[in-house]
């Protein structure tokens, strides 16, 4: 087969939304928004040095929004043929006619909306990385696993070690007069060591670990050897972790775990968690929320980077937004929606899934980094617990009471010493912010939610 | 039964697949050397419905559809899928799948259609019934919500529903069909007072239509969540540290899923991956507990006539009396360890391999009466409501968290508690059941459990359970 010219994609795709949204405005829909995703992606696992899955497919869909008048519907089919397209209007149709108008529903105003001509190249796609086939993707997990396995005696087994790639395009066609299209490829190879934790007083644990490397750009990942030796590392620093007792102590996160308190206040700085009052940063616009060395930047326009992107799902134009400043909370996220439901402008942040239905979402959504090594910042830590691994989903949005599981190392003096599990750490989000009190120089855009690492002065270990 | 949506592929669809016709692709699938083939075929179609601020502000309808098509030859698989149902596609995927393979080939055994139980009663398919009805029901929950208490300040409410048409076909000779109806209804409301704000919320659902709502109203659901966002506004901070835990009956069944249940599934003790490798025989809890993962009751949200693999699963015995009896199995693990297949090969969907996966996992009741159980403890947590679980499988360590706790004081419930974690490791935790209530009970239908990426619909169930001992994530030391 031929691979298709991407001019010919693009065609292709907005060709395919024009029909599907004049078919909608011809059934009685007052606006139509259609979008047109497509992609392919294999993976590759290897375990114990011999191939486990080799997973190949293509896959289409397409997603519709629907207005009639103020009364708002999504569908989505995967079923392309001539009847599945027909009835996945009508299905639009027939549920805009059911559910009942919504002063706030509405496109976005069309003049805002952006013109192909605008849309910055973000240089997201890499023809390299959709050439990788079956055997090639076999040959990256068996070196990376097998630079784990033979890195030390102790690395007996393994989950196995991936690699993937995906590549996608995605159409946006509405009612209003946008049409955009943009595409897009994502690489990774993980690896999973598994270490037996011989340990006194450990009863046959087994301690995994893992490491991984991600980009849109094949070039841009770590060689397989380097990502497998510390994945190896990793998993044996874990070997004789214990519970430590119950106290008040400093924390420091590792960028892996950092980034997920990253999406903890992404979720809370979401027009939709304000305007539903779900969220603890309600009507905090404008106030301190965290400590003078927090800014955290929402910025699509990153070149390479996971979550860029030209335009937003409603077809504005995408732009960096400042969302923390030194401390003080600058804007919240917004799509149209939101923004109307508070009286704001939107902030080009709306996400459109693929079937259609549209909220507010992060992009790049990064803590800038400050002005200390991460070695320093352990360095200068008298005693507190350095976090690798956080588990479970203890966070309150609306209250921002956190509490989770989590494993790493004890830090004594300034030193990493042995290694901790099975205790949680807790603290209302609030009060985490605003008690961080230092941030690391180490960030690495391998994920669309960012961080470097940090401390946080005080929190509370529950363990023993 | 009547059915708008039906599957191309089935009995009743516009082009059922034959016999035959599976037989060719699985003798495309096999031609490069496989083992073993099979083919899943599916058609989902979704609904969803979300009311909020008084009216029915979104609905939603998806369709999605394919053919995958599995190769196995020694321990690897190959996969591949296709969304059409055109004879070229399912072809050229099945093609793909047999590249896994590289020498020799195999015929598949003739098809032999296979009834299946009848464990989802329906009286008509919620998909089938118009949408006027559902939106209905959610008015009522909005409306009981808003009158429940003038401190509430939003509601959400929301239905879903779906309806999975399957079809497997494997190469030695099976060839299953399944229509598999679901249905989930929550509620979320916020109340406000003195410039507090808590969430509360209810849920629930399983295999069958909108009689759901006989058992339990949407009115019922309404003052639950009212109830519960209410109780914590006057939550307190946790205590820290490790105390006892005695956790209320149903949606606990969420520890038994974390703490023993992954580390039971075949895949990881096959590999030896799992704490619980090589136990079969061992004390491993307790001697009160006793856990099944039993895919028979009828109509809850964990169960299936039939795996995805075209497998019957039945009840299936983990742990008797504290002894680990068995492993929850799939195809490929069945291979490997002998014995019967325990028909957990599930898979999200057909982009998806099968593996190990629950159904509804349980905690069997045990003799002690439940007040008795909250007498004993002079100073520890009970745990009501739950946000959800996660297990590391390779050293046993667990979390689960707690959306509504209470201290207990002197053997009594005294006051709720904010939102915490609670840590322990599977085999420890399990052996410090001390006592087990005579009260089991199966989660409401909410459930999902996410494994590898991919999710599946489960149940829980458990009676009132005390544990010596349990890390409690609070924020208050000492």
């Amino acid at each position: 087969m031929t691979r298709e010219s991407w001019d010919a994609t693009q065609s292709r795709l907005i060709a395919l939304g024009e029909r599907i949204v004049d078919m909608a405005k011809k059934s009685g829909a007052d606006v139509a928004e259609a979008v047109i995703g497509e992609g392919s992606h294999l993976s590759a696992k290897v375990r114990m040095r011999e191939p486990e899955l080799v997973e190949e497919a293509g896959s289409r869909s397409v997603g519709l929004r629907v207005m009639i008048g103020q009364q708002v519907a999504v569908s989505t089919t995967s079923d392309l043929s001539e009847r599945g397209i027909r009835r996945f209007v009508e299905d639009a149709i027939e549920l805009a006619r059911l559910s009942q108008p919504d002063p706030s529903a509405g496109p976005p105003d069309s003049s805002l909306l952006s013109r192909r001509e605008q849309h910055v190249e973000l240089d997201l796609h890499d023809d390299r990385v959709d050439s990788i086939d079956g055997a090639s993707a076999i040959g990256h997990a068996k070196r990376a696993e097998s630079a784990a396995l033979e890195y030390d005696a102790r690395i007996t087994n393994s989950e196995g070690a991936s690699f993937s790639r995906a590549s996608g395009a995605r159409a946006l066609v509405t009612s209003g007069g946008f049409r955009g299209v943009s595409r897009g490829t994502y690489a990774s190879l993980s690896v999973h060591p598994v270490a037996d934790d011989t340990t006194e007083g450990q009863g046959g644990k087994k301690r995994s670990g893992y490491y991984w490397t991600a980009k849109r750009h094949y070039a841009g990942l770590l060689p397989d050897d380097v990502v497998g030796r510390e994945a190896a590392r990793r998993t044996l620093a874990k070997l004789g972790a214990r519970k430590v007792e119950t106290q008040e102590c400093a924390v420091v996160f590792d960028p892996d775990v950092a980034r997920s308190i990253l999406g903890l206040i992404a979720g809370c700085i979401g027009g939709g968690a304000i305007w539903r009052k779900s969220s603890y940063l309600v009507d905090r616009v404008g106030t301190k929320v965290a400590s003078d060395l927090v800014s955290i930047v929402d910025d699509p326009l990153i070149a390479q980077a996971p979550g860029s992107r030209a335009y937003d799902g409603e077809g504005l134009l995408s732009r960096r937004n400042v969302v923390i400043e030194k401390g003080e909370l600058k804007t919240y996220l917004l799509d149209t929606y939101s923004a109307r439901k508070l009286g704001l402008e939107s902030t080009a942040s709306a996400a459109r899934g693929g079937s259609g239905g549209v909220s507010p979402t992060t992009t790049n959504f990064v803590l800038q980094p400050g002005t200390t090594s991460p070695e320093d910042i352990v360095r200068s830590t008298k005693k507190g617990l350095y976090v690798t691994e956080m588990m479970g989903f203890g966070f309150n949005a609306v209250t921002g009471d956190f509490s989770r599981g989590a494993a790493g190392f004890w830090i004594e003096n300034g030193e990493k010493t042995f290694p901790v599990s099975e205790v949680t750490i807790s603290l209302n989000l609030d009060q985490m912010l605003q008690r961080i009190d230092m941030v690391g120089t180490d960030l690495d855009l391998r994920t669309s939610i960012a961080s470097p690492t940090f401390r946080i002065s005080a929190m509370t270990l529950a363990g023993k | 039964m009547s059915q708008r949506y039906q599957a191309p592929f089935g009995p009743q669809g516009t082009s059922p697949i034959d016999p035959r016709l599976a037989e060719k692709l699985l003798g495309v699938a096999l031609s490069k050397g496989g083992d073993y083939a099979d083919l899943f075929f599916e058609y989902e179609v979704s609904g969803s419905y979300g009311y909020e601020e008084g009216i029915l502000k979104s609905a939603g309808r998806g369709v999605s559809m394919g053919l995958g098509v599995r190769v196995r030859k020694g321990d690897a698989t190959g996969y591949a899928y296709c969304e059409d149902f055109e004879v070229d596609a399912m072809e050229r995927a099945a093609r793909t799948a047999a590249q896994i393979a590289d020498a020799g080939g195999k015929e598949p055994v003739g098809l032999a259609p296979l009834d299946t139980p009848k464990r989802y009663h329906v009286e008509l398919y919620s998909l089938d019934v118009a949408g006027e009805l559902k939106r209905d029901l959610l008015r009522r929950a909005d409306e009981a919500a808003r009158a429940a208490d003038p401190r509430v300040s939003r509601v959400e409410a929301s239905i879903s529903e779906s309806l999975r048409e399957i079809l497997v076909a494997t190469s030695d000779g099976t060839m299953v069909h399944d229509i598999q109806p679901l249905i989930r209804f929550g509620i979320r409301v916020i109340a406000e007072q003195n410039g507090k704000r808590q969430a509360g919320s209810s849920g629930g659902g399983g295999r069958m239509g909108l009689e759901y709502f006989d058992q339990r109203s949407p009115e019922w659901h309404a003052k639950e969540a009212v109830r519960q966002a209410l109780t914590m506004l006057d939550a307190r901070e946790a205590p820290a540290g490790e105390m006892e835990v005695v956790l209320a009956p149903g949606d606990s069944g969420i520890l038994l899923h974390e703490a023993v249940g992954h580390g039971l599934e075949a895949d990881f003790n096959r590999k030896k991956t799992s704490n619980y490798t090589d136990q079969i025989g061992q004390r491993v809890a307790s001697d009160l507990c006793t856990v099944v993962d039993d895919a028979t009751l009828a109509s809850s949200r964990g169960s299936v006539n039939v795996d995805d693999e075209g497998n019957v699963p039945q009840s299936t015995m983990l742990i008797e009396k504290g002894i680990l009896r068995g492993y929850m199995q799939d195809r490929q693990s069945t291979e490997f360890f002998g014995g019967r297949p325990t028909g957990n090969g599930r898979r999200e969907s057909f982009k998806s391999h099968p593996m190990p996966r629950m159904t509804n996992t349980m905690l069997l009741a045990g003799q002690d009466d439940p007040e008795e159980i909250v007498k004993s403890v002079k100073k520890g947590v009970f745990a009501r409501k739950f946000g959800g679980g996660q297990v590391d499988i390779s050293n046993g360590d667990f979390v689960f968290s707690l959306t509504e706790g209470y201290l207990i004081e002197d053997g009594k419930i005294t006051a709720p508690l904010k939102g915490v974690n609670l840590i322990g490791n599977g085999p420890d935790v399990m052996r410090k059941v001390v006592m087990l209530g005579s009260d089991m009970e199966l989660s409401d239908g909410i459930w999902t459990c996410g494994k590898e990426g991919q999710s599946v619909p489960v149940g829980v169930a458990c009676p009132t359970v005390k544990i010596s001992g349990m890390t409690v994530g609070g924020t208050q030391v000492g």
